[in-house]
C-alpha cells in the first residue's frame, strides 16, 4: 500500500494543517528545518539508522547515521557561529556532492543562516554574480574549487570568510579557514537557532529571460510541503534506500536530496560521479536502491545505452521511479517499464514552488507523456496568457498557474521584490510554463512562455550567455536560444556576428564554447555556434530571439512587423 | 604515434577542463566523465577538438560517456576512426 493511498480521497480531504501534523511541525516550538532533518529523527528512536550512504567516483563508500548527521551538522553550526556569522547571513556551499555539502547545509540552517548552495561547475562569472547579488558573507568549498573562489573574492567585499573543508595541511590564504568535519570535535547537542515558520532558510538562484539570475528565497516552513510530497509522491517508507540524482546546487537536490528524505528519516544514497550507465546500475545494485528520483535527460541517456547494460545488473530492489526537470516523453516511460519493470512517474515543479506541484502518484493511472495531476492542497490551472482567467476547455494551451498559499512557495526574489510581484496575476502565481489540461484533469507540458532555455532540466538565461559572449574578443553581437535536442530537450545555440578582422573557424568555435563554459557553466556552453552577418532586431534595436528560436524549432515565425529593415 | 596523441589530449584536458590552480593529476587512465572532470555538456567541445585535430566526424552513437571516459578510451575510439592512429 502506498503512502498516499487513494489520490481522490487525499485530494478531497487534504489540508496543510494535516501535513503539519504529519511532521509535528511547531511541536515544542521547533520550526527549524535542521532540527527536523536530524535531531527529531533521533528523538523518534531512529538515531542509529543510516541517513546517508555516500559513494565517490573512486568507489570509496562512507556511511553516516542520523546521530552522525546531528553531531556533524552541530559542529558546522558551532564553527560558523565562532567565525562570527549571524542568523540571516547568506552562507554559500560550493562543492561537489561530498558528505560535507549535505551536512553543512543542515549546519547552516541550525545556526540560523540562509543556505545558498551553488552548482560547483559554475564558472567564475556565474559564481561572482550570485555571491554579489546575495551579499554572501561566507563560502564553504573544497580545494578543487578554491581557485575560482579566490579569483572572485576581490570583487566581493561582503565575502569575508572562506571555509575549506578538505584543506588538510595545505597552506591557505588570509581570510581562509580550514575545517575538517571528520576531525572536528563531536558536538552532541547545540542550541538550534530559534526561527519562525517564516524565517528565511534557503536561497536558490534561477535564471530569467532578462537581467541577472534571481535568488528565490524560501523559508523554514517549506519543509511542511517538502515532507508530505516526499512521503506521498516519492512514497518513501521507513526502510527505504532512496537515491535522488540531482545536485544540491539546484532546488531538486535540496528539497528532495536533503530536506524531504531526511525529514522522513530514510536512508538516502548519493553517488558523487559523472554519468555512466554501468556505474549507475552498479550503484543501484550495490546499495539496493528502492526509490529512484531522476531526470528525463538521465533516463534518455540510459535509453541511448540500451537494455544490454540493464541486463548485467540485478535491479530488482527498485520499486518506485520518479522523474523531474523537464517533460518526460512517453517513449521514456514505456522504455522504463521494459527496462525496470515499472514506469517512471513524471513530476512538475519549479525553483520558486519549492516542492512538487503536479505529479503522477503511486497507484494512479499514468498517461505516458503527461505531468499528472495537482498535488492535494495545490490548486493548479491553465490560464489565458492575456486575461489570466482559467481555461476550462480541455486541450487548450495556456500558462500553468498555481493559487498562492502553499508552504514552500518562495517569499521573494532576493533584492528584487518588483520582479517577484510581477509573477502574480489575477490571484495566481504564473509559472511561465505552458501546458494544457485534458478532460480527465491531467496536465500536458508544452514549453516555456519566454526565452529561457530548459537544458537537461536546468533553466539557463539567454541574457547571461549573451552578456558573457560579448566579453569574447571576437564577438560583436550575439543571441542565445534553445534548439531541440533528443537527450537534453533543449541545448544552447549561439548566433554570433564577429567583429571586423575575425574569421569564422572551428578553432574559434571551440574557443568560444570553452570561454562560456569556464565563465558560466557547462550548461550555458553553446553546443552549436552559427556565424551570421547580423542579427534580426526590432526597430528599437532589441534582438529578436524568438525568430531565431522559431527557425530552430521549425515553428511559425509569427508577427515580424517590428523587425528592423536592414 | 599513439603516445604523442595521448599526450596531446592529456594536455588539452588539463588546460581546458581543470582549474588553473588545480593540483589534480591527469593521466591517460584518469576517469574524465565518471570522475566529474568532463560532463556530458562539455564533451561537445572535446569532441569538436578531436574532430578538428584529426579531420574526422565522430558519429553521435560513438560519442558516448564511456567512449570519452578516459584518454585511453578516446585513443581506442580514434583507432577505430583514424587509420593512422596506431600503437
Amino acid at each position: 500500500m502506498s503512502n498516499i493511498g487513494s489520490y481522490e480521497t487525499r485530494h478531497r480531504t487534504f489540508s496543510w494543517k494535516l501535513a503539519e501534523g504529519e511532521l509535528e511541525y511547531g511541536k515544542s516550538g521547533n520550526y527549524n528545518i535542521g532540527y527536523f532533518c536530524t535531531d527529531r529523527i533521533g528523538e523518534l528512536g531512529n538515531g542509529t539508522r543510516v541517513g546517508l550512504i555516500w559513494e565517490g567516483f573512486t568507489g570509496e563508500v562512507r556511511r553516516y547515521t542520523y546521530d552522525d548527521l546531528r553531531i556533524h551538522s552541530n559542529a558546522f553550526a558551532i564553527m560558523l557561529r565562532q567565525l562570527g556569522l549571524q542568523p540571516g547571513d547568506r552562507i554559500c556551499i560550493f562543492m561537489d556532492r561530498i558528505p560535507e555539502l549535505y551536512i553543512s547545509f543542515i549546519g547552516i540552517l541550525k545556526m540560523g543562516g540562509i543556505a545558498q548552495p551553488l552548482f560547483s561547475a559554475f564558472g567564475e562569472e556565474a559564481l561572482a554574480m550570485r555571491l554579489e547579488d546575495a551579499e554572501t558573507k561566507a563560502i564553504l568549498t573544497t580545494r578543487k574549487h578554491l581557485g575560482k573562489v579566490r579569483r572572485t573574492r576581490p570583487s566581493l567585499p561582503h565575502l569575508t570568510r572562506t571555509i575549506v573543508v578538505d584543506a588538510g595541511d595545505r597552506p591557505l590564504e588570509r581570510g581562509e579557514i580550514a575545517f575538517s568535519m571528520e576531525k572536528a570535535q563531536r558536538v552532541e547537542n547545540i542550541e538550534i537557532a530559534k526561527v519562525t515558520p517564516e524565517t528565511p532558510s534557503v536561497l536558490h538562484y534561477t535564471s530569467g529571460t532578462t537581467g541577472k539570475p534571481k535568488g528565490a528565497l524560501h523559508v523554514h516552513s517549506s519543509i511542511i510541503a517538502q515532507h508530505i510530497t516526499t512521503k506521498w509522491v516519492l512514497d518513501l517508507q521507513d526502510d527505504e534506500i532512496y537515491w535522488c540524482t540531482a545536485d544540491p546546487g539546484w532546488v531538486t537536490g535540496t528539497s528532495y536530496g536533503i530536506i524531504g528524505p531526511w525529514a522522513c528519516g530514510v536512508t538516502q544514497a548519493v553517488l558523487d560521479a559523472g554519468f555512466s550507465a554501468h556505474k549507475w546500475y552498479a550503484f543501484i545494485e550495490k546499495h539496493n536502491v528502492t526509490v529512484w528520483y531522476s531526470a528525463p535527460t538521465a533516463i534518455r541517456l540510459l535509453m541511448k545505452e540500451g537494455l544490454e547494460p540493464v541486463g548485467k545488473h540485478n535491479l530488482s530492489s527498485l520499486r518506485h521511479l520518479v522523474s523531474v526537470g523537464e517533460p518526460l516523453n512517453a517513449e521514456a516511460v514505456i522504455w522504463s517499464e521494459k527496462a525496470f519493470g515499472r514506469p517512471f512517474h513524471d513530476s512538475y515543479w519549479q525553483t520558486e514552488t519549492g516542492s512538487i506541484m503536479i505529479s503522477n502518484y503511486p497507484g494512479m493511472k499514468i498517461k505516458p507523456g503527461s505531468m499528472g495531476k495537482p498535488f492535494p492542497g495545490i490548486t493548479a490551472a491553465v490560464v489565458n496568457p492575456k486575461t489570466f482567467e482559467p481555461i476550462t476547455t480541455a486541450g487548450t494551451v495556456g500558462l500553468i498557474a498555481i493559487k498562492p498559499g502553499w508552504p514552500s512557495m518562495f517569499r521573494t526574489y532576493w533584492n528584487n521584490q518588483e520582479t517577484y510581484e510581477k509573477k502574480f496575476k489575477n490571484g495566481w502565481y504564473i509559472s511561465g510554463d505552458r501546458s494544457s489540461v485534458d478532460a480527465d484533469g491531467y496536465f500536458w507540458f508544452v514549453g516555456r512562455d519566454d526565452d529561457v532555455i530548459n537544458t537537461a532540466g536546468h533553466l539557463v538565461g539567454p541574457f547571461e550567455i549573451e552578456s558573457a559572449l560579448l566579453e569574447h574578443p571576437a564577438v560583436a553581437e550575439s543571441a542565445a536560444v534553445g534548439k531541440p535536442d533528443p537527450i537534453n530537450m533543449e541545448v544552447v545555440k549561439a548566433f554570433i556576428a564577429l567583429k571586423p578582422g575575425n574569421q569564422k573557424s572551428d578553432d574559434l568555435t571551440i574557443d568560444i564554447m570553452n570561454f562560456i563554459r569556464k565563465k558560466l557553466s557547462p550548461l550555458a556552453m553553446p553546443q552549436e555556434v552559427e556565424y551570421v552577418d547580423s542579427l534580426p532586431k526590432t526597430r528599437s534595436g532589441k534582438i529578436m530571439r524568438r525568430l531565431l528560436r522559431a527557425k530552430e524549432w521549425g515553428e511559425e515565425i509569427g508577427d515580424v512587423s517590428t523587425l528592423e529593415n536592414d | 604515434m599513439a603516445d604523442d596523441i595521448r599526450q596531446l589530449i592529456v594536455d588539452y584536458v588539463r588546460k581546458e577542463y581543470l582549474d588553473e590552480d588545480s593540483d589534480q593529476e591527469i593521466t591517460a587512465d584518469t576517469k574524465l566523465i565518471s570522475g566529474g572532470i568532463v560532463d556530458s555538456f562539455s564533451m561537445v567541445s572535446l569532441k569538436l577538438f578531436l574532430e578538428k585535430k584529426f579531420l574526422i566526424k565522430i558519429p553521435d552513437e560513438k560519442a558516448t560517456p564511456e567512449a570519452f571516459d578516459s584518454v585511453n578510451n578516446i585513443i581506442n575510439l580514434l583507432k577505430e576512426l583514424v587509420p593512422s592512429v596506431k600503437e
